[in-house]
This record gives structure tokens, sequence and C-alpha cells, in this order.
């Protein structure tokens, strides 16, 4: 099946007064129609940047895209005119932000925000706007649509929020929507409370989700595929269940272990990863993970491994196998 | 863990922030029950987790235990003393003690500070180490201790990562030689590869000076990997209190069963195979919390009698407490 969205080696910078940020390095990878893509990593990984880029929503200058595609519908988005963007954004490709008390307007009402991307893009009278608005209310469980339709974004919860901006994202029914940390500012009860609904809407409309996040427990509840991001390179890619039970690279396997499990009782201490992330302007030479690796050989330190396969639909970049020990 | 040594005992503590109306003259209309009747004890050596989402009052509670807000009604007594009596130098020395660890490592350093400044103050403040020569020794064990280069002394907090920071605020804590430190969410602000590296910091200084930590946050999966009870909390009051593989495998309260239901695992096989409870709705406001349980208007197995009663805080099995009519 030809994948919805492919994104091929894409690159992107930020000139800044300490020197050119190399935020996104390179990323590959194809979204299936109605699959769930998890984007996870550390913050500075590049995986809102990529996101980003895709919707051709960073801001030139200080932003550059310096290399790549990103092929949907037999077009290149990263060689549209901005006034066609206009009709990909919000109408087959939507997003859903971090924070949803910055990303609403707060001096209009929750339905004006709603209804506008209804006028905007599928171009129906108000009556009718007002109508689907309510419906989209309703669906992503606000309780007295037609009450609430005339409230402020500060009238609603955290979560209530968040439901109003996935009902802005999936008023033009797209073919994808873009989770960028949509739970991250929410308690874990209403986060599953949005983990559920968007499972529930992503059966309805059959659209394919990426959802962008740093936490591995969110990842393995609602993606099919997930990608791991290290200082702006991909490190591994492939099924969820491949990556959780079998995972091949010393970055995703070291955070894996680090992490504590609500499920199981204490037995050691969390394996940690010692120093921190590398600093995207002053990269050092070879593999971005070397300075914090486990398992560095000499190679490591001259040349940076690019994605290689090591198992159908598992995709990863290290020079050693980290299941045996040995050197590729 | 000597359980029979009990170094702070906490007894009907109630914080309450007044709502006012009007600028000139001021009324108060209102006021928020951030912290309503909570009563727990902390041993000595031990890590007490004060677990519950935003705005159940957890914070509040490791801040008027300490004294950073006064009380509005109830005890804290710390190795028998009573601190909500205390007050100006005699409050201070007891409160050498006890010490706090914030959660956001960059609002809670003077950017304008030397860490060789902000790790010696509480050393000035207490009268601990006179003489700068010996302040700056002082610091310099304190930052190799926490893991960082003692060398750094002259620097200021925003050349260091946010681990390092919270790392800092650790050493500053550790300053006065305390006993009791409330942490309160110090790993919530990190990345998830740093909040392993200062957890084992945690738990390796416990071990070598005996520390009580009451441990206050929001992750359920690291409290239970911190702590040795675990005590949770829902619009201002404790509703669950017990020895933390208990709370965990043995739930009682249906508030408690959702929160760890709402936990993702790290492991999508796990995580799919499990039974969820959704709670509907949001947390009530604390300003005019549901009257008999507060967590009725939101319970799955809500009765008639929990629209009514207030549920008794009663001990469920031994060791572990709860408030619940249905339980």
């Amino acid at each position: 099946m030809d994948p919805l969205l492919e994104v091929r080696n894409l690159k992107v910078q930020f000139n800044t007064l300490e020197g050119v940020v190399h935020a996104v390095n390179g990323v590959s990878f194809q979204l299936e129609k109605g699959k769930t893509m998890g984007i996870v990593g550390e913050s500075g990984c590049g995986k809102s940047v990529t996101m980003l880029s895709v919707m051709r929503l960073i801001k030139e200058p200080p932003g550059r895209i310096t290399e790549g595609e990103v092929l949907f519908q037999e077009q290149d988005l990263l060689k549209l005119a901005k006034s066609s963007m206009h009709d990909i954004r919000g109408a087959k490709i939507a997003m859903v932000f971090q924070d949803p008390m910055t990303s609403l307007n707060p001096v209009l009402t929750i339905g004006h925000q709603i209804s506008e991307a209804l006028v905007v893009h599928s171009g129906i009278g108000k009556e009718e706007a007002y109508k689907k608005t309510l419906d989209l209310l309703e669906m992503v469980g606000i309780p007295q649509a037609n009450e609430r339709y005339k409230d402020y974004p500060h009238q609603f919860s955290g979560g209530m929020r968040q439901r109003v901006m996935i009902a802005i994202g999936l008023s033009c029914k797209p073919d994808i929507l873009i989770a960028d940390e949509p739970t991250t500012a929410l308690d874990v009860t209403i986060q599953a409370q949005i983990v559920e609904l968007t499972k529930k809407l992503q059966a309805q409309f059959g659209m394919a989700v990426i959802w962008i996040t740093h936490d591995l427990g969110v990842v393995a509840e609602i993606a099919d595929r997930m990608i791991v991001m290290y200082a702006g390179y991909m490190v591994e890619e492939a099924d969820v269940y491949q990556i959780y039970e079998n995972p091949r690279h010393p970055y995703t396997l070291s955070l894996l272990k680090s992490l504590p499990r609500v499920d199981r009782k204490k037995h050691d201490r969390l394996a940690n990863i010692q120093g921190s992330p590398p600093d995207c302007i002053q990269m050092p030479p070879g593999c971005p993970f070397r300075p914090r690796c486990g398992f560095g050989v000499e190679r490591c330190a001259e040349e940076n491994p690019g994605l290689m396969t090591v198992a159908e639909g598992h995709k990863m970049a290290c020079w050693v196998d980290v299941t045996t020990g040995r050197t590729r | 863990m000597n359980t029979s040594q009990v170094l702070v005992q906490v007894r009907g503590l109630k914080k309450y922030f007044p709502i006012t109306r009007g600028i000139l003259i001021q009324r108060q209309v209102g006021a928020i029950r951030a912290v309503d009747d909570v009563s727990f004890d902390i041993y000595r050596g031990e890590t007490l987790g004060l677990v519950g989402e935003s705005g159940c009052g957890k914070t509040t509670t490791g801040r008027t235990l300490i004294q950073l807000y006064r009380p509005t009604a109830g005890q804290v007594l710390y190795d028998g003393v009573d601190l909500t009596r205390e007050k100006g130098q005699s409050l201070r020395n007891k409160r050498r003690k006890i010490q706090m660890i914030f959660q956001d490592p960059y609002a809670s350093l003077n950017p304008r500070w030397t860490i060789s400044r902000i790790i010696g103050e509480p050393l000035r403040v207490h009268k601990i180490i006179t003489g700068r020569k010996a302040q700056e020794e002082r610091v310099q064990e304190l930052l190799e201790l926490v893991g960082l280069d003692p060398c750094h002394t002259n620097r200021y907090p925003h050349e260091f990562s946010g681990g390092q920071r919270q790392r800092i605020g650790v050493a500053r804590a550790l300053a006065s030689d305390p006993e009791f430190l409330v942490c309160d969410e110090p790993i919530s602000a990190l990345d998830v590869s740093i909040q392993a590296q200062v957890v084992n910091l945690l738990e390796d200084l416990q071990d070598k000076f005996g520390l009580t930590y009451l441990f206050i946050a929001h992750d359920l999966s690291m409290v239970r990997h911190i702590c040795n009870r675990v005590a949770v909390m829902y619009l201002g009051v404790i509703v669950e209190m017990s020895d933390q593989d208990e709370v965990y495998d043995h739930p009682q309260h249906p508030y408690t069963k959702a929160l760890l239901s709402a936990v993702p695992i790290p492991d999508p096989r796990a995580t799919r195979a499990r039974q969820r409870v959704i709670l509907e709705g949001d947390v009530p406001s604390p300003s005019n919390p549901p009257a008999g349980c507060r967590f009725h208007p939101r319970c799955p197995i809500a009765g008639e009698e929990c629209r009514m009663d207030v549920p008794i805080w009663r001990e469920a099995a031994p060791g572990h407490w709860v408030a619940c009519h249905k339980v």
C-alpha cells in the first residue's frame, strides 16, 4: 500500500546568535492510512521541529529547511506555495498542540474558534457551521454543548480545553492528525480520557495520527509504529511491540531500563544514563550518543552510523549489536 | 526501618486560602480549602510518598508542614515539638534540620548568585560555618557529594543544565545537615534520562546520611520505586495510605484504583491488556468541595451514603488506612 505521508531525509537548521542549531538531521519515515506513529525523545531532540516542518510552520528565518521532501498526496509539501499550504493545513493535516491554554485565543468563544475552521475550509454557511460545531463538541465529550458554545477558554479546565483543540483539529475530517505532546500538561486520569477519545475518534474517522511525546508509557498505549529520536537524529524505528520487547539501539535500551513501572515491585536501582544530551550547535563528531553510551567502540567516535535495517520493518542507527555486543 | 520512631506527626492540618473581593475595601467571600484536615506520621529514615493530581493539595501540605505557609488549623509535631507554635529565631533553629527541594530547578535558584553563594546561604543563615575559606571548602564538598565538579563554585545557574541545577538544589538542601527533606516534585521538570540520575542520587544520600523524605509527586511509577509508604490525596484530603506495595497491588479506594489504572506502562502488551477505569469529568473546585465523600461525583461505585456522610478514616487492614464507605 502506498503511504499516506512520506518524509524523506528532512533536515532543519536554526540560525542563532550562538551558532547554527542542527535541529533535525535527516529524518525519514512513512505513515500509512489510519495508523498511529509515535515519535519519542527528550526535549530538544527535534521531534516537534520535525512535525512543524512537515506543516511548514517553522518560522523562516531563523529556521531553515535545508534538505528533504515531504510527500503527501503526490505533492512535495516543502515546495508548495504558501497559499496552497493553507488548503492543506487544518483541512487535510491538522495539529493539536501541547498547551491548550496558549493555543486557544482567550478573547474568542470556543464556538467561534471551532466554527472558524469549518467556515474557512469547507465554505459552509454560519448556520450550518454552528450545527456542526455542536456535533463536534458532543463528539469530543463536552456536555451541554449548546451552552458551552458561547464560553471562553478560561471557563474550561485543561482537559476540556484539550478536547476543544481536538474538536478544532477534527472539524474538517483531516487525513492526518498531528498531536504534539497533547497530554503532557494534563493529569494522568485526564490523559487516559484524551487517549481513549483519540483512539475512539481514530476508529470512527480512519485518520492517521502522529503522536509526539516524551512519555514511553503513552506511546506503548497508542502507537502502531514508533520513532526514537536523539539530538535531531532518528536512532530507531520499528513496530511498538518490537521496540519494547527487543530494543536494538543503546539509547532506547537504556531509556527503557531507566523507567520504573507502576505494576512491578522495586527490585534494584534504576539504570541511569550518564551525562546529558549534546548541544545541537557543537555536535561531537561520530555518533551523537557516544559520550553517554555504554556500548561504544572506536568507530563510533569517527563515523555517525546511518539508519540500517536489522529486522523486517526495524531500523536503527548503531555500530554495535546490543544483543551480542559485536560490531557491525 | 524502625517503625517505632516517629519523626513527624501531622494532626488535623488545614490550610485555607482566602478568596477576596473588592479593591480598596477587601472582604473575604470564600476560601480555597487546599488542605482540609490531614493527619499522618512520617517515620525516621523512611520515604513517604504523597501523590495526587494537580490541585489536590499535596504541595500545600508539604509547604504547610515546614511552615512556609502558616496552617489554618492543626499541629505539626517535629520530634515532639509543635512547629506551628514556633516563630522567629526559634523556628529557624528548628527548621535547620528540615529542608526542601523544589520542583522547578530554573525558578528556585537565584540567577544573579554564584553557585557558591547559593549553596553557602544556609551555612551563613544558620551560622553553621563561619569564615569564607571554610564555607568555600564546605560548598566544594557538597558539590562533590551531589556529583558536580567542585571547581564550578563561581559559575552561575544558567551555565548548568536542568539536571545539574536540580543537583545544586539538592546540595543547598544538604548544606545545613538536615534530617528531613521535603522533595516537592523534584524530578517532574527533568527529562526522562535525567530523572533516574536524580532519583538514584536521592537514594544514595538517604543511605549515606539516614535522611527522611517526604516525596511529593504525581508520577506514580517513580513513587512506587522510591517510597516505603504512600499517601494518596484527592481534593485536600488523604483518601488512602499504606505500604507502597500494598497500595499498588491491593488498592482499596476507588480513586486510587482509577489513578493507578490510568498510569501508562512502558510495555505495549501489559498496558493494552489492562482493565482501565476511566474517570468521568474533572476534579471539582476546592473552594466548594462536594458534600459527603469528596470523590462521590466521579466515583463509579458511589451510593446514597457517599452523598450524605463524610467517610471515616479507618484501618481496613493492618497498616492500610482508607476513607471510603464502600470498602
